[in-house]
């Protein structure tokens, strides 16, 4: 039988599997703790840091600490909701969203977490980066004014022999998302949709398909993300991962 | 005691955010009881007649006399609101803010596929505002006091916190009210 552990999250005792990570185990609770570059079924890499929780009065990652015993876990308190809102201002203005020319807006991930925490305007200056838009795929086309290096695709577009269809070019400020060369070729259908669809913002998007969905219907135009039915939407996906 | 005043622009916007203000529909009569106009497009008062105490911008700052019309608005209104996306990151004008100014001018008045300036002339007449070297949110020119995200803002967000503001109550938004597009 698997071991279970006990734990609290701001003062609720829960219960987990020992060795799930912080983010699961307190969904399995009733939790919701927002997150961005965590993916249902793939590997965590605790880049976007929007799922900093306290443990033990320490900051960490909920998507890529385990629980264990004992642990006393901060999730909604004053100060970490407003480091979290200050990590999707910073994503907001550092890259080039304008989310009223976007096809994702309403389906996108980072729009949403604003929603959610209600943020009216970003407290950072606006940085208008330059940035590029590459369109050459016949598939897809990438929008770098979007990307905010999640690393989202890299980490669940895989090919059959589960080699990394995107991959990261250059290095630090210069970083961008970049099909593989080889395998961009020969990428189906099916993976192009896929890698829209794991795309939390509108930097991979598939041509010719776009505003599909009437504003009113799409994902987060009425529930907030992490209620019960957009997680659902969200997992639909998780049972075609590793 | 007198009815509170409010004066509306448009800077580099589209007046879409007017638009969605006229779409409080049947509420504008609700309105009309409870503030007074001053300088708007709504009432086609040009200046000032007197100070107010809520001001709307719409759009971000491309020009110098954006500029000067929105420090206008900030020394005559006791309350400014960014209204709308532009107001608030420059929005659609500021996807220019990657390119040189010149460049842009090039494009619209010299090499644009449909443009047809034999003499080969930029405008610059002393009576044209100037074009700035990039798109400013209005929060980067002057203080503003609230953010109403939105392209345009909906009409039920843009009449709860106008409504808010008004009675001087704290303002709650539904999750369905903000939204950035």
């Amino acid at each position: 039988m698997e071991k279970k552990v006990t734990f609290t999250i701001d003062n609720k005792e829960c219960t987990a599997t020992a060795g799930s990570f912080i983010v699961d185990a307190a969904r399995k609770n009733g939790i919701y703790i927002p997150t961005l570059c965590n993916y249902d079924g793939v590997k965590p890499a605790g880049s976007c840091r929007v799922c900093t929780v306290k443990v033990n009065k320490r900051h960490l990652t909920a998507c890529t600490t385990p629980v264990a015993e004992g642990m006393e876990i901060e999730v909604d308190t004053a100060e970490l909701n407003d480091l979290r809102n200050a990590v999707v201002e910073l994503l907001f203005t550092e890259g080039n969203h304008y989310c009223p020319a976007c096809e994702k807006s309403g389906d996108c991930e980072l729009q949403a977490l604003a929603y959610r925490f209600q943020i009216m305007a970003p407290r950072f200056p606006f940085q208008f980066n330059e940035r590029d838009i590459d369109a050459s795929h016949p598939k897809i086309y990438h929008d770098h004014n979007r990307c905010i290096l999640c690393k989202r695709c890299i980490r669940a577009v895989k090919d059959k022999d589960g080699k990394s269809i995107f991959e990261f070019n250059n290095r630090a400020k210069e970083v961008r998302i970049k099909l593989d060369d080889k395998l961009g070729e020969t990428l189906s259908d099916e993976l192009a949709l896929k890698a829209m669809e794991v795309c939390p913002v509108g930097s991979i998007l598939v041509k010719e398909i776009g505003f599909k969905t009437p504003i009113g219907k799409r994902k987060f135009d009425r529930i907030p993300i992490g209620t019960q039915e957009t997680t659902e939407q969200l997992s639909h996906k998780e049972e075609h991962h590793e | 005691m007198s009815k509170p005043v409010i004066a509306t622009t448009s800077l580099a916007g589209c007046f879409g955010c007017h638009m969605s203000f006229l779409d409080i529909d049947d509420r504008l009569l609700d309105l009309i009881e409870l503030v007074e106009f001053n300088k708007s497009p709504i009432d086609d008062i040009k200046t000032f007649t007197k100070d107010c105490d809520i001001g709307l911008i719409e759009g971000g700052c491309c020009n110098t006399e954006n500029i000067h019309l929105l420090k206008e608005f900030r020394k005559r209104c006791k309350i400014l609101v960014s209204f709308g996306e532009c107001a608030i990151m420059g929005g659609l004008p500021a996807m220019r803010n990657d390119i040189s100014v010149k460049e842009c001018l090039e494009e619209a008045y010299l090499s644009g596929p449909s443009t047809v300036n034999e003499d080969k002339i930029l405008p610059n007449d002393e009576e044209l505002p100037m074009i700035l070297d990039r798109v400013y949110p209005c929060h980067e020119i002057v203080k503003m006091d609230y953010h109403l995200p939105g392209c345009p803002p909906t009409a039920d967000m843009i009449w709860i916190v106008l409504h808010a503001l008004i009675l001087d109550v704290d303002i709650e938004l539904p999750y369905e009210v903000i939204k950035y597009d």
